[in-house]
């Protein structure tokens, strides 16, 4: 028995008022919305997964890469992969959890405006995408480390725009899926949504011909391609922004507009 | 306060909740009672703003609740104890509230300790809480802005009679300091022991309330003597209707009246008690009857 009965002690003091409190402040909500991605065990060991997996990309490019591709360079984009994959995903859990654990009942009776919490919510996951590109930055390093020590190229010259690009992928990445997550408030549905429909677009836009013009502006997969590169057109950032407006911004604004109206039971 | 106007639902044809108002004041507790599916939950839903009425409002201290700011420090909410990620912990689901409210942190094994949940239940998942363990928790949950008002569905649901019992001191304690309670209940007995006022409702629509002595009363009285047949004399004497009760003789008098004709007659009385909730009980029983067929849909 892991409850003791007490009773409550008789007390006359009148209940506390609390005149002039405030609403949580935005940042108050995105500091809450960082803590719930890592404290449950799901969201924790998904975020151990995804910094294992980067670093077991660059452990495989140390064994079985050519010397000369042994790169910082190298490094950092292939450990993007794993995390632009997998950071949207608990982005979706973060949004879908709520009402599969049915906790938007406490949550958005604790802050009535839901828009405010989706606001912090989509916050906190652009956070966890900037330090995710550190951590690519980390394990790239320690990659660049270890292949200039066993004989690899270890080269360490890298154009810094690549950065800025990574930025750019991994907040677009995180945003797509939230706006799954929002959009179909159903985790599994929202996961496979983020991750088989656009792949799904590519394979149809390289097969059936009228579709390929159309694929070129739309499909994230080639959109996104140009970006990890250093040097890109401003035609590739205007398909890009094209492909996003698809895939990010429709899904995220009407999955603003059912959450903000969906009765919380 | 709580004050609940013309609230209505409807999904499609079905009328879930239909025309409910009633008030809540400060000092009392308001036992809000009903078959299942006879509306309740919904109703407390639509004072919480978390389900939007087709019709009618509700406002919590004068304000709708969509637009208190910070809702935490004045209304606690408990509509449904399972409600919590089963991953966490359970110190960890109140940290949470607590930062979202922006309540000092100590306030969280403060409040545990108030609802009883030990160290070790703090440190446990909820998936491992049993249903008493997770309405100790919510209960917590409700209490840690300090609020002045409490909204709790069905919050006795899995508590041992202890626990019951406690919960009701926990609750009279929280009115008589000035706060506004309104706890829903399918079952009579379970509110009539700490409900000032009660609210009845069956089939989305309010059927009767009003002070809980006003709606127990009108049952008249029950009084038990080891001597049964001088009791009878004494009463018939004092001119006192009577009728003969399964557990006693049934007098249409208060306890008042009866006592004192047994007084004079000197009979030994071995109980006497107002007779309950006869007409309520009967009321609840026919909403209960005619209501359960439509339980679940919604």
């Amino acid at each position: 028995m892991t409850t003791a009965t007490t009773a409550s002690p008789p007390t006359a003091a009148a209940l506390p008022r609390h005149p002039g409190v405030r609403r949580p402040s935005l940042l108050r909500l995105t500091g809450v919305e960082l803590r719930k991605l890592v404290d449950t065990r799901a969201g924790l060991w998904l975020l151990i997964t995804i910094g294992l997996l980067a670093a077991a990309l660059v452990v495989v490019q140390l064994i079985w890469t050519d010397d000369a591709a042994q790169t910082f360079a190298n490094f950092f984009l292939s450990s993007m992969l794993p995390i632009g994959l997998l950071l949207p995903v608990l982005g979706i859990l973060s949004i879908t959890g709520e009402w599969s654990q049915r906790t938007a009942l406490t949550t958005f009776a604790l802050v009535p405006r839901r828009g405010r919490v989706i606001v912090a919510k989509l916050a906190a996951m652009v956070l966890a995408a900037l330090a995710s590109v550190l951590v690519s930055l980390g394990v790239a390093a320690a990659g660049t480390l270890v292949a200039g020590a066993t004989g690899g190229a270890g080269t360490w010259r890298m154009e810094w725009v690549l950065v800025l690009h990574a930025v750019v992928l991994q907040v677009a990445n995180v945003l797509m899926g939230a706006g799954f997550g929002l959009l179909l408030l159903n985790t599994p549905l929202a996961i496979v949504g983020f991750l088989l429909l656009p792949t799904l677009w590519s394979i149809l836009g390289e097969m059936i011909r009228p579709l390929q013009g159309p694929a070129g502006w739309l499909d994230t997969g080639r959109t996104m391609e140009p970006l990890l590169t250093p040097d890109v057109t401003a035609g590739q950032w205007g398909r890009f922004a094209v492909s996003l407006l698809l895939w990010l911004a429709v899904p995220l604004v009407a999955g603003l507009v059912r959450t903000l109206r969906r009765e919380v039971s | 306060m709580i004050s609940v106007e013309h609230l209505t639902k409807r999904y499609g044809r079905h009328t879930a909740v239909d025309d409910v108002s009633f008030r809540c004041e400060p000092g009392t507790v308001t036992g809000f009672l009903g078959p299942n599916g006879a509306g309740k939950s919904t109703t407390m839903r639509m004072i919480c703003g978390l389900t939007p009425p087709s019709g009618g409002g509700a406002t919590v201290g004068g304000r709708p609740y969509r637009e208190l700011p910070n809702p935490g420090r004045e209304v606690g909410v408990l509509l449904d104890a399972s409600a919590q990620h089963a991953g966490r912990t359970g110190r960890e689901a109140l940290t949470v509230a607590a930062a979202t409210m922006g309540v000092d942190r100590r306030q969280v094994p403060a409040k545990l300790d108030l609802v009883g949940l030990n160290e070790v239940a703090a440190r446990r998942r909820l998936r491992a809480y049993s249903l008493g363990m997770r309405q100790r928790l919510g209960l917590a949950h409700a209490l840690l802005g300090d609020p002045r008002v409490l909204i709790l569905d069905e919050p006795a649901n899995g508590l041992d009679p202890e626990g019951i019992f406690w919960m009701r001191g926990l609750l009279r304690d929280f009115a008589d300091r000035g706060g506004t309670v309104l706890l829903s209940s399918h079952l009579l007995r379970e509110v009539e022991a700490v409900a000032d006022r009660l609210v009845v409702i069956g089939g989305g629509r309010i059927v009767a309330q009003g002070d809980k002595t006003e709606l127990l009363a009108g049952g008249g009285t029950l009084v038990r003597a080891r001597d049964g047949a001088a009791l009878r004399a004494a009463l018939d004497r004092a001119g006192l209707a009577l009728t003969e009760g399964t557990e006693g003789l049934l007098v249409h008098a208060d306890a008042d009246a009866v006592g004192q004709a047994a007084a004079d007659a000197g009979v030994a009385l071995t109980e006497l008690r107002a007779a309950g909730s006869g007409g309520l009980e009967q009321l609840f029983l026919t909403l209960t009857a005619g209501a359960s067929t439509q339980e679940a849909v919604r």
